[in-house]
């Protein structure tokens, strides 16, 4: 199969992604939108990696994975202690930090 | 006398020495303060005559003595000197200065015995003394310089010596002030020669006149000309004298009459080379002179303030002094010969005023004297002799010494010389009608003396006045501290003229170091001596006419418009109020406006523009993280489409 197809793939998860960050209010849901960008990219460095017949990109994408695994552990925390403090999951309640 | 020139220090050193023990000594010295600070000026005194002794006794080529005390700023390329020269010139006003100095200093033992501030005041006379004597021993300007400032802080604490009188505190100021013009003229004088010629010791800038252009020389005598302005109160910095006249009299007679005003006259005979390489300052220098001496004539003839007479008659015999020296080698001896001459006549005529005040309770206007000869016979023969002196009576110091100026100004020559002429004879006319007048208002016609004015309606009575409101005066000779001083300068104001005069000997003396040319006037010297005596006779009729012939009324009558502008001091204060005061007053206003709307207005423009641009910013940072990735989507957009563009192209 053409490896073009992936990348297509890819940008079209990344713009799924990056409409829910964008659109959604739900702080669960952003976060899921975030987690599809970040794979949407490592898709497109494995596809870039087999295109170009180097492991670099499939390197990079371990290194993206492990980033997304601590960043899951971070922004939940935040989450849970976010709703904990508002009762609420929504990111607009999230507004004080402003001039 | 082997190493005389260490003895020039001590010159100086005995007065300032007399003013930091005086000034520092506190309270405990007030008994005694006032004969230290007299024995210290007299130890000077006797200084000067030793040196005077020692240089009479070497050749006239020999008798200039050098001494360099240290190196006050060694640096390279500038080297200012703490460094003396005794000259035939220092040496007159040496002389002069402690001379006249000492016996006014006797005078002031009597005439402040009831001045609380005695002490004070005897520190500041020995520190005027120091920093006179330090001018006119310096051997180069910078410490000319210093010198000059130093008279000119001791005028300024004399003037306001009674600082509790507002005027007297004004009057002080005004001094400083006025002075503080004509000094920034010497101080830019120094820093143009030290461009030109890289130093500003006398001798080396009076040698390279000869290589140096015509321009900057006249720049030079020009400020210099501005310098002595200041200090010798010539037009248009003139403003100053009579005000100085609030300050005890013997200051008036010892600064403002004999010594620190013809500090103007010691600058331009010292610098004669640059002016005589420098027509055009020299010309100056002569105008300045010729407008002084009719302006301060005409000024004397309307005041009724005794002190302010001969307030107005110093600047006037000063403008004399001041046109002589402008007249070039023809005129320097005579300039300084005057000036002796003057120094003593004018001291004894002060000395005289300050007595008569003495005796009539403070009293300064002359329409309340009268009759005074009978009561004060010493003061009247003293200042007799002073006022003989001053108009030119034959015989007498002013006439030798006047005369010879009027020569000089003769012997100018051209069309100059005859304008030059006919106002030096004017002055001499106008001199002996103003001093007649005085001297019959206050000694001859009727007594017209008033009570002692009340205190609380007259804030201006001097202290030390014991007279009650109400009481009359009692008119009465002054102690002997006070005729002694009189007497001796009586003696100078007859005998010193003829002495310096026949036979030339002053200008012999002095020859070495001003140069000297004979003037030749157009006309005889006898026709220009008659003419000076016939003036003097005109001048004297005139006043006896108006003021001995008739009552004299107590209260001035209104006057002609020139006696009543004579009267403010020819309009001077209002020019300066309206050209000075008020012209800078607009500047300042324009200033402030300029300020407010230019300066401050960018400014605070860029302030406000500043604010409303990050007011208008403020409302993106709104807290919604959706909306910060909004933007962070877009700037990545625009980042991807900009690195494509430069690809593309």
């Amino acid at each position: 199969m053409n490896p073009v197809n992936y990348l297509y793939l890819a940008a079209l998860l990344f713009t799924i992604g990056a409409a829910g960050v964008l659109i959604r209010r739900n702080a669960i849901v952003v976060f899921m939108c975030v987690e599809l960008m970040l794979n949407a990219c490592n898709l497109a460095f494995v596809a870039f990696s087999r295109m170009h017949g180097n492991l670099d990109g499939q390197i990079i994408a371990f290194f993206t994975m492990v980033v997304a695994a601590a960043e899951v552990v971070v922004g939940l925390a935040i989450i849970v202690s976010l709703f904990r403090a508002r009762h609420s999951a929504s990111v607009d309640d999230a507004s004080l930090m402003k001039l | 006398m082997e190493n005389a020139e260490n003895l020039i220090a001590l010159l100086v050193a005995a007065p300032l020495l007399g003013a930091v023990v005086l000034l520092c000594g506190g309270r405990r010295l007030d008994k005694a303060g006032h004969w230290i600070g007299t024995l210290l000026a007299a130890a000077s005194f006797v200084i000067g005559l030793v040196l005077f002794a020692d240089m009479l006794g070497r050749g006239a080529e020999e008798r200039t003595l050098r001494s360099t005390l240290y190196s006050w700023i060694p640096v390279e390329g500038f080297q200012a000197d703490i460094a003396f020269q005794l000259d035939q010139l220092s040496m007159t006003f040496v002389l002069l200065i402690t001379g006249v100095g000492s016996l006014i200093h006797l005078y002031s033992v009597g005439y402040m015995e009831h001045d609380e501030r005695r002490r004070r005041f005897f520190g500041y006379l020995n520190l005027f003394l120091a920093a006179m004597l330090l001018l006119v021993l310096a051997d180069n300007y910078l410490l000319l310089y210093v010198g000059w400032e130093g008279v000119g802080l001791a005028s300024y604490l004399l003037i306001g010596f009674w600082q509790h009188k507002p005027s007297a505190a004004t009057a002080a100021k005004k001094a400083f002030l006025v002075n503080r013009v004509g000094d920034m003229g010497l101080s830019i004088a120094i820093m143009l020669m030290f461009t030109t010629f890289g130093t500003f010791a006398f001798g080396p800038v009076l040698e390279a006149t000869g290589d140096t252009s015509e321009g900057m020389l006249t720049a030079i005598g020009l400020m210099l000309l501005l310098a002595a302005c200041g200090k010798s109160a010539q037009v248009p910095l003139q403003s100053w004298l009579g005000d100085a006249m609030e300050g005890p009299t013997p200051v008036s007679a010892l600064i403002h009459a004999a010594t620190m005003v013809t500090a103007g006259v010691y600058l331009i005979t010292r610098s004669g080379a640059i002016f005589n390489a420098a027509p055009d300052a020299q010309l100056a220098v002569v105008v300045v002179g010729a407008v002084t001496l009719l302006f301060g004539a005409i000024v004397g003839c309307a005041k009724d303030d005794i002190k302010k007479a001969l307030a107005g008659s110093t600047m006037s015999q000063i403008g004399y002094m001041i046109l002589a020296a402008g007249l070039g080698p023809i005129g320097y001896a005579f300039a300084i010969m005057h000036l002796v001459t003057h120094g003593f006549f004018k001291a004894g005529l002060f000395l005289g005023a300050g007595s008569v005040m003495h005796g009539m309770n403070d009293e300064v206007d002359m329409r309340k004297y009268g009759a005074l000869r009978k009561y004060m016979p010493i003061t009247f023969a003293t200042f007799g002799l002073g006022y003989l002196a001053i108009i030119g009576f034959p015989g007498l110091s002013g006439f030798f010494s006047k005369d010879k100026i009027i020569e000089a100004a003769f012997a100018k020559g051209g069309t100059e010389g005859w304008i030059l002429g006919a106002v030096t004879l004017l002055g001499a006319a106008i001199t002996a009608y103003y001093m007649t007048r005085v001297m019959i208002l206050t000694f001859f016609g009727e007594k017209r003396w008033q009570p002692a004015p009340d205190p609380a309606t007259a804030p201006g009575v001097e202290p030390g006045v014991e007279a009650k409101p109400g009481e009359m005066p009692h008119p009465h000779e002054s102690p002997k501290s006070m005729t002694i001083p009189m007497i001796l300068l009586a003696f100078g104001s007859v005998f010193a003229g003829g002495f310096f005069g026949i036979g030339d000997r002053f200008v012999n003396w002095l020859a070495p170091v001003t140069e000297f040319e004979h003037g030749h006037p157009p006309i005889g010297a006898a026709a220009i001596t008659s003419a000076t005596v016939a003036v003097m006779v005109i001048g004297v009729s005139i006043a006896y006419l108006q003021y001995g012939r008739r009552p004299v009324p107590v209260t001035a009558p209104r006057g002609s418009l020139l006696t009543r502008a004579a009267r403010r001091d020819l309009l001077q204060d209002d020019f300066n109020h309206i050209v000075l005061v008020r012209g800078g007053e607009h500047l300042t206003r324009s200033l402030v406006y300029v300020d407010h709307s230019l300066v401050d207005g960018v400014v605070n423009g860029t302030a406000a523009s500043v604010g409303g641009l990050s007011g208008r910013l403020r409302k993106l940072q709104n807290g919604y993280a959706r909306s910060y990735a909004v933007s962070m989507f877009g700037g990545t957009a625009v980042l991807i489409a900009a690195t494509l563009l430069m690809r593309a192209v």
